[in-house]
């Protein structure tokens, strides 16, 4: 294979002439962690909402919450982007749809992004969430109403608690799933990391080193997000319990 | 204090209960006991209203547990319950396992929580250990928090659920000498239990149930000395050969 070689190639002025190629890449990385965590922290609160709201005894409540998880965890997440980005903008009154196709394009992506990442991982947050509330024993509930806490004190001070402290294992893999599903939104338009990956291949023709730059700063992405779940779990860790001390 | 009248709960076709009648008086100890499956839990359980029921009347200090209009939290904070699994916060210290309930419910200061938590420790010898959590103590340790948690709610009764059936043999005893001298104080209690031993100690009145039915009740002396239904005799003959 003749292919030549060429690292120093991140270091050229890029095409548009007022940055380097890793200026390129750098702006991707930030764009898809401004988006990852975002979307992350729209995915926590919802999906914790929506999780807790399927494990209540009112059967409304949580009929709407499977209906909720339902939805976003059975339509691929590219077809919910384009339906954010391409679709809804139309359902809208007109007044807002205009509003906001006239709004800054990059504005427009990416809160379409944040919308439809966000959302459909806090389906699988639920979910999650949702385990981990079931999985605690029967009798603390009934121990939480016992002292005369009510329903939602028992979930505050007994049951949460404990729950989300079952879920940060699970709940890492959705955080990791967030950066990796992110390159999805490559596909409006985003200039996020994969696709300052692309681009930079289109202007460049250096693809290996494009995309061995791409998949590290991933892997990198996501080794820092598992350091840091990994602190996280040690420190709500609770003594004698499941491999505390 | 307890009045269950007519009781009867049903989960889909299976009748759990059927037309239970009892009662505990202020400063009375009953014990209820009976083959598992027989409803025992369930009834104790119905009486602060963590089980539903279809029909009957439960009244507790004068209070209609059935009634939807009743705060059954409100309610629920007068009475103590102890469980088969001890059921302490596992995230909270045993300090903190004490308190909640006292601040959060009672809305006492911490200061006096903790004041209170902290003589009831003394009280169930575990003053030591306010610190540890509940996954750093043994069975029979959690079980003690655990009365002295309920305790702390200063109840007007208190309610076992098999206290000690999911306690290793040796200790059994550390968790009903808790309970004798509670009884002994005049605490109002309704046991679920198996512990003979326990029930002809401190028991005034003997309830046995089987199938859903309360099939005695009788006081303590009369049950273990002519239990008058074929199946309480069984049920002695078998537990007290041992």
């Amino acid at each position: 294979m003749s292919y030549q070689w060429n690292w120093g190639v991140f270091l050229q002025p890029s095409a548009a002439g007022d940055d380097t190629y890793l200026g390129w890449m750098l702006a991707g990385l930030k764009m898809t962690v401004m988006l990852s965590l975002s979307a992350w922290l729209l995915a926590l609160l919802l999906g914790a909402l929506v999780g807790v709201l399927r494990t209540v005894p009112n059967k409304w409540l949580s009929g709407l919450a499977s209906a909720y998880v339902e939805l976003f965890r059975n339509i691929p997440l590219l077809v919910q982007l384009f339906i954010w980005y391409f679709v809804l903008p139309e359902l809208l009154p007109e007044a807002w749809g205009n509003a906001f196709k006239q709004s800054n394009p990059v504005f427009q992506m990416f809160s379409a992004s944040v919308l439809c990442l966000g959302l459909f991982t806090s389906a699988r947050v639920a979910e999650q969430v949702r385990a981990g509330i079931n999985s605690l024993p029967r009798g603390q509930k009934n121990a939480g109403l016992a002292l005369g806490f009510t329903l939602a004190q028992t979930y505050r001070y007994v049951m949460l608690p404990m729950a989300f402290r079952l879920v940060v294992p699970p709940l890492t893999s959705e955080f990791l799933n967030v950066f990796k599903n992110s390159a999805v939104c490559s596909t409006i338009g985003l200039l996020e990391l994969a696709a300052q990956g692309r681009q930079l291949v289109d202007y460049t023709a250096q693809p290996y080193e494009s995309f061995i730059a791409v998949t590290l700063a991933y892997i990198a992405l996501n080794l820092i997000v598992m350091a840091l779940m990994k602190r996280l779990e040690e420190r709500v860790r609770v003594p004698g319990y499941m491999g505390g001390k | 204090m307890i009045k269950i009248a007519n009781v009867s709960k049903q989960y889909g076709s299976f009748e759990v209960l059927k037309e239970c009648t009892t009662s505990v008086s202020k400063g009375e100890v009953v014990v209820v006991c009976g083959p598992s499956g027989s409803g025992k839990s369930t009834l104790i359980k119905c009486v602060n209203g963590l089980e539903p029921f279809q029909s009957g009347e439960i009244i507790v200090d004068g209070i209609s547990v059935g009634d939807p209009k009743t705060r059954l939290s409100a309610l629920r904070a007068r009475v103590g319950m102890v469980f088969q699994h001890f059921e302490l916060f596992p995230h909270m210290s045993i300090v903190e396992n004490l308190t909640v309930a006292q601040i959060k419910v009672l809305k006492r200061s911490k200061e006096e929580a903790m004041d209170r938590g902290l003589r009831l420790l003394d009280r169930v010898g575990l003053r030591a250990h306010a610190g540890k959590f509940p996954g750093q103590l043994s069975g029979g340790q959690q079980q003690r928090v655990a009365i002295a948690r309920a305790l702390a709610m200063d109840p007007i009764c208190m309610l076992f659920d098999e206290p000690t059936s999911a306690l290793d043999p040796e200790m059994i005893n550390e968790v009903l000498d808790v309970m004798t001298e509670l009884a002994r104080e005049g605490m109002t209690m309704m046991c679920v239990t198996h512990e003979m031993g326990f029930a002809r100690r401190v028991a005034h009145r003997v309830v046995f149930m089987d199938q859903g039915r309360i099939v005695e009740d009788e006081p303590k002396d009369e049950f273990f000395a002519h239990p008058r239904s074929e199946r309480a005799q069984q049920f002695l003959a078998k537990i007290l050969q041992h």
